[in-house]
């Protein structure tokens, strides 16, 4: 991971302050306030903000190490969804809008809108909204048939009907009909598909985070373990499954990365395509091998292994699975008329 | 954390424009070929392709031009050999000397021996095997029983070699043998010759594998005479320095494009008969390929900057040669096919071809279960 002196301070507070009560606490319908305050203090939502709109100045690789933490310590709080808001609020030059701020899907979402007397009157429904019932301000994209709109919405002006996804975490469906100010709709954002591709793209840096984690407390739990006499780690079977962990980690790392790079390109909905479609299909690998190799404690309620593995399992369905993204990625293939490799050598989004 | 560090491969506009031109040739000399289906994979050896590819310096690339090399870049080198592997060119002639000889000469090897065999290699007419396995000791390398005694002036070779890839075309072979102590020594007292193949006393014979290929040997070596100068590095460092070269072997672009040609061929079948799930199981192995195609460029990119990339290419080397096996079975389970080599269908042809030669992709080189081993040692579990 990355080295830099910012980055090691916020791994220190996310690691002091997430730990597994926290965690299951999170897990479970409580809105960790301590913890979001010092998320909010060390300016991480700003992550993917340039600069000179009052972002952190970093590049989207070490905005990926911030986020990949998230899922390396389960932070059970929606940085993902405020560092994409953050990011549309700051293209679109909206200022003043009050967090906590949570994204909704654009592809779980309907909305219209239309011009009311100085004013905006929208409605629809947000269905998988991440911690809908603890944000202030619900971010929407309505499409439109000139451009799309973001639409900042005061969580107070709909309805919310709680639910969760496979890990627990708040996933909230959110009914409106309401007039909004003028002020709280701004043209010109990103489309419906552009903010689903940088989603797929967060998601994908997240499973990275969890996958290493599922590592980790493999490779810990193999040493510790004692069978037959000796640490499990010891037999070749187990030695096996640990080694086909460790690449299937890997891949979801190279995912991680490829995915980084491609956020916010102007053609890298393929990349993040394969990249987000690659780290479902490895991340469910990575936890199956974890559960294998810790046997029966791990599928326990009290052992943290599925405060991971069911997180793996919750985001890689979230925006776009794998039947979603491999049939992208194989259209991409079926339109590049020079075919698949010089399709996969365009979409590298290796250094240049 | 116990995260393998693989650094952020790097494309440049260089190389890029390098792969055009790559590219272009390709398709003159492979275009025909490839439309019928007619792959052959990199391990096929066809002498004239690599004298092209010579001529064109495109082999031994990144070596210091006194010795015929290109000086071009580790970037270039990679576009250039995952160019001609994604397109199934025969490059097995000149492949483990560009591969693994070039390198292993230019860290250990003498100022003659380069001078000997690097231009040739280069300009793709010197072709050099590696003899390593022994009937009875394949995986278990540091068991080697072919023993080099010293004698005046140089030492005296007798042993056997098995798997010994084109062999028979080469005009050299690096072989690991004991020159020092017992078997029982294991990796300590091994030694690298450089061995003349048409030097008397060697025996090269033929072992046709499963699909009728010619490409394996077993190489018999009875008291053969080899000059002191044809030792390679250090006398009883020659474990150190195969271990260093095997890295370089495991861990390039030919351990996840073997079976490549078939994802062409089904992108162009998918086209012609389309349907969801066919476009799902195309984009599917696609996405795969790329992400492991970077953490190829991406060990590429450990070697030049002098890292060690045992682990990361093991890695790289089982995910990547178990998608190479499963390519064919998902085309099979996308089109209702009979794969034969000698079908007139392409895809039938491609897939299979590709379906006998897929047992090889999880041996050559390394098991799955050795590099499993490596990848277990590395995570400080063994």
């Amino acid at each position: 991971m990355s080295a830099s002196p910012y980055f090691e301070a916020a791994e220190r507070i996310v690691r002091d302050l997430f730990d597994s009560d926290s965690v299951r606490r999170g897990s479970s319908g409580a809105w960790l306030t301590e913890g979001w305050r010092a998320i909010e203090a060390l300016g991480l939502p700003q992550a993917l903000v340039d600069e000179a709109d009052g972002g952190l100045g970093i590049d989207p690789a070490e905005a990926a190490d911030m986020l990949r933490l998230v899922g390396y310590w389960a932070v059970p709080l929606p940085l993902a969804e405020a560092m994409l808001g953050a990011s549309l609020l700051a293209r679109g030059r909206m200022a003043g809008v009050e967090g906590p701020v949570t994204l909704a899907p654009p592809h779980r979402t309907t909305i219209r809108i239309e011009r009311r007397e100085g004013a905006w009157f929208a409605e629809g429904r947000a269905t998988r909204v991440p911690w809908a019932r603890d944000a202030t301000t619900l971010l929407l994209i309505a499409p439109a048939e000139d451009s799309p709109y973001l639409v900042a919405m005061p969580a107070s002006l709909g309805t919310i009907e709680e639910g969760v996804n496979l890990a627990g975490e708040p996933r909230d469906d959110f009914r409106f009909s309401t007039t909004i100010p003028a002020t709280a709709v701004l043209p010109g954002t990103m489309t419906p598909n552009e903010v689903h591709a940088a989603g797929a793209a967060l998601r994908t840096i997240m499973i990275a985070g969890a996958a290493q984690r599922l590592l980790d407390l493999t490779l810990g739990f193999a040493d510790e373990h004692q069978q037959f006499g000796r640490p499990i780690a010891k037999f070749q079977a187990v030695q096996q499954n640990l080694a086909a962990l460790a690449g299937q980690a890997a891949v979801c790392r190279a995912a991680c990365d490829m995915a980084a790079q491609a956020l916010f390109t102007r053609d890298g909905r393929p990349a993040i395509a394969m990249a987000k479609s690659r780290a479902g299909e490895a991340a469910a690998l990575t936890a199956h091998l974890a559960h294998q190799v810790h046997g029966a404690i791990g599928f326990t309620e009290e052992y943290d292994l599925h405060l991971y593995s069911r997180r793996i399992l919750a985001w890689r369905e979230e925006y776009g699975n794998e039947a979603e993204w491999n049939a992208v990625v194989g259209q991409s293939c079926l339109d590049s008329a020079d075919g698949a490799w010089a399709l996969i050598t365009r979409h590298g989004e290796f250094a240049r | 954390m116990t995260a393998f560090d693989f650094p952020r491969p790097v494309m440049t506009p260089e190389a890029e424009t390098l792969r055009g031109e790559v590219r272009a040739f390709l398709d003159e000399e492979l275009g025909a070929l490839r439309a019928a289906g007619k792959y052959v994979g990199w391990t096929h050896a066809d002498p004239a392709f690599s004298r092209k590819l010579g001529a064109r310096g495109w082999i031994g690339m990144t070596w210091p031009r006194t010795y015929g090399g290109g000086e071009r870049s580790a970037t270039e080198r990679y576009v250039v050999i995952e160019e001609m592997l994604a397109a199934g060119a025969p490059v097995g002639a000149h492949w483990t000397a560009d591969r693994q000889v070039g390198p292993l000469l230019l860290s250990h090897g003498s100022e003659d021996q380069r001078q000997l065999l690097l231009p040739g290699i280069a300009a793709g007419t010197c072709y050099v095997a590696i003899g390593l396995s022994e009937p009875g000791v394949g995986s278990d390398l540091a068991s080697i029983k072919a023993r080099a005694v010293p004698v005046d002036g140089g030492y005296r070779l007798s042993g056997t070699k098995i798997w010994t890839t084109n062999a028979h075309l080469s005009h050299y072979a690096v072989v690991l043998c004991r020159t020092d102590g017992e078997p029982g020594d294991r990796h300590a007292g091994l030694s690298q010759l450089l061995i003349d193949l048409g030097s008397p006393g060697i025996d090269i014979r033929p072992i046709i594998d499963m699909t009728g290929s010619h490409s394996f040997n077993e190489v018999h070596f009875d008291d053969v005479f080899v000059p002191e100068t044809m030792l390679i590095g250090l006398r009883g460092n020659g474990w150190a320095q195969v271990s260093g070269e095997m890295g370089n072997e495991r861990s390039g672009p030919d351990r996840f494009l073997s079976s490549f040609a078939v994802v062409e061929a089904l992108v162009r079948r998918t086209r012609e008969k389309p349907s969801d799930e066919r476009r799902a199981a195309v984009g599917r192995l696609v996405a795969q390929v790329a992400v492991l195609r970077r953490l190829s460029a991406s060990i590429a990119e450990m070697i030049r900057k002098g890292e060690d990339p045992t682990v990361q290419g093991a890695l790289v080397k089982d995910i990547g040669t178990a998608l190479e096996q499963e390519i064919p079975e998902v085309a099979r389970r996308l089109f209702a096919i009979e794969p034969s080599p000698e079908a007139a269908d392409p895809l039938s042809a491609l897939v299979g071809s590709t379906l006998l030669a897929a047992p090889s992709f999880t041996l050559r080189g390394g098991t799955r279960e050795i590099l499993r081993g490596i990848i277990a040692r590395g995570l400080g579990v063994r």
